[in-house]
């Protein structure tokens, strides 16, 4: 039981993920980034619920340009948990588990979540 | 001194089937999020460039108020129970885990609810 030269799993600071892993950890950090930006919905909600002084006070709030920016960010990463979370219903049939296909999937998500994000700036 | 038998033992260390169904869940909010995600993004879209009366009356519209109650009600649901794996992964001493786990069910608990009774005002309003 002694022994030093046991494996060691795959540790965040000294080993070089592969693409996959990378988005996977991003995955785990934009899920908890969303769950705190579920406040700012409460917040908003609320504001609309509070009458229309209530709401262009908010407006003006959410108008500042670092609330703007923490709007498009968490756009984006609803985005990206959204595509990465698709592909871990299709991991969940046991399908496209090759490093290949990760690889290009991992492609295909970053750049869907990229296009969505753009789509919703200039449609809506 | 513990009185419980083998069996006993033996359920309460493994998953005792909560682990599979967190596990679904998991994937049946996730699976209703996707199209639901679209009202959340509309309601912030309004919220933020709209006027009042606009945003108002677009959220007290039935079939929107159903959408975005039930994104709420998924959402603050897989966000708790995705934070729970979270601190499972990543705080080991008991005591801490199981008591940050409780607090994060609790606050999502009460940020649904604070969220669905705006929307109730909403609409009673409207």
């Amino acid at each position: 039981m002694n022994n030093v030269n046991r494996p060691l799993s795959p540790h965040l600071q000294v080993y070089r993920l592969p693409l996959t892993g990378i988005i996977s950890i991003t995955h785990r950090m934009t899920g908890v980034m969303l769950s705190m930006g579920l406040v700012f919905f409460v917040y908003i909600v609320s504001a609309v619920a509070g009458g229309s002084s209530a709401y262009s006070e908010m407006q003006d709030v959410m108008d500042m340009w670092l609330f703007r920016l923490m709007y498009w960010g968490f756009i984006y990463a609803l985005f990206f948990h959204l595509c990465h979370g698709v592909r871990h219903l299709l991991w969940d049939t046991g399908k496209s588990f090759d490093r290949d296909t990760m690889d290009q999937y991992a492609i295909i998500e970053l750049s869907a979540s990229l296009i969505l994000t753009l789509l919703a700036f200039i449609f809506i | 001194m513990d009185y419980r038998s083998p069996l006993a033992k033996v359920r309460g260390l493994g998953s005792a089937n909560a682990g599979t169904s967190h596990w679904w869940m998991q994937r049946v909010t996730a699976v209703a999020l996707i199209p639901l995600s679209y009202w959340l993004i509309i309601f912030l879209d309004l919220s933020l460039n709209a006027s009042y009366q606009q945003t108002a009356a677009w959220l007290a519209s039935p079939f929107n108020a159903i959408c975005v109650v039930s994104w709420v009600i998924a959402v603050f649901y897989h966000a708790a129970m995705g934070l729970q794996v979270v601190i499972e992964d990543y705080v080991s001493p008991e005591g801490w885990k199981i008591t940050s786990i409780w607090s994060v069910y609790l606050i999502f608990l009460f940020l649904a609810l604070a969220a669905l009774i705006a929307i109730l005002r909403i609409i009673l309003a409207g």
